[in-house]
């Protein structure tokens, strides 16, 4: 399980990422794990990204509704109330052109492709880890230019 | 400084038996990186939470398995919920336990779950009787103890 990311990694990160032409990333954790928020969190903080946490797709929805705007959303699969899919074609919907990232721990091809086509930009499955969150983040820096 | 040096071995040498005795996975040590200055009790935090959470999860499959017929779609989902929080913390053969389950909730057998969440509060247990005594032990031991990156 690749976990952790060289300095030297974080810092080239540290440097595209927040270069001071360039604002700094903000990010939106939805999951309805405590823990699994809390580690989420403190990942992104940990690579210098302000974020905030929701716990589930219903709060997501609303915090984007109130008029605030993410770089990267990171979008549990299996949540009460309003689930990661159904969450992401609501923002979709609502013009919300975010990096969505799925993170879930279902592994079928077919669960995969059903959170895929709702709007996602990437998925991975759980655990989330630094280098997979750098390798999300790229994506972000790409579609910027 | 004798008695903090045998304390450091002794944290050691409970953290590395959690990983041989197939309690804990590099997930853990993932926890542990995400330690530092600014946040130097992330790991026990987490590790707290997790058990807050799983506690109130174990309770209710409890009371789920003793219904009948049994709604196995049910216990899958929290199953599924237990699994995914200690996924998180590294807990390995809890995790295991978890997935085995799961595949006996799909197979509708219920003996299965049974038995296999006999084990897996067994193992649930044991891993939180240990690392409730190594965070005990690395309190004792001081800060630098606890695994700190250099920043």
């Amino acid at each position: 399980m690749g976990g952790s990311m060289k300095a030297p990694e974080k810092e080239i990160l540290g440097t595209k990422m927040n270069h001071r032409h360039r604002p700094k990333i903000t990010a939106l954790v939805v999951d309805d794990n405590m823990v699994v928020r809390a580690i989420h969190h403190r990942l992104l903080q940990d690579l210098g990204i302000e974020n905030q946490v929701a716990v589930n797709g219903k709060e997501a929805v609303d915090v984007h509704s109130s008029g605030q705007y993410f770089d990267l959303i990171l979008m549990d699969m299996d949540m009460p109330v309003m689930n990661g899919i159904e969450a992401t074609r609501k923002l979709r919907a609502m013009g919300i052109r975010s990096t969505i990232a799925g993170i879930s721990s279902r592994s079928l091809e077919r669960e995969k492709q059903e959170f895929m086509e709702a709007g996602l930009d990437d998925y991975h499955e759980k655990p989330l880890t630094a280098d997979k969150i750098v390798s999300i983040l790229h994506k972000i820096s790409n579609h910027s230019g | 400084m004798e008695r903090n040096q045998q304390l450091r071995r002794q944290l050691a040498s409970m953290r590395q038996s959690l990983f041989d005795q197939g309690h804990l996975d590099e997930q853990f040590i993932l926890l542990e990186e995400l330690q530092d200055d600014a946040n130097p009790n992330f790991v026990e935090e987490v590790v707290t939470l997790h058990y807050r959470d799983s506690a109130r999860l174990i309770t209710t499959i409890e009371r789920a398995l003793e219904k009948s017929p049994l709604d196995f779609n049910k216990l899958d989902g929290y199953m599924h919920q237990f699994k995914g929080s200690s996924t998180s913390i590294g807990a390995k053969k809890v995790k295991a336990e978890s997935t085995q389950f799961r595949e006996y909730c799909e197979a509708g057998n219920g003996e299965g779950c049974l038995k296999t969440f006999q084990l897996l509060k067994r193992d649930y247990a044991t891993l939180r009787r240990k690392l409730e005594a190594y965070f005990q032990l690395a309190r004792q031991a001081g800060p630098n103890e606890i695994a700190c990156r250099p920043k």
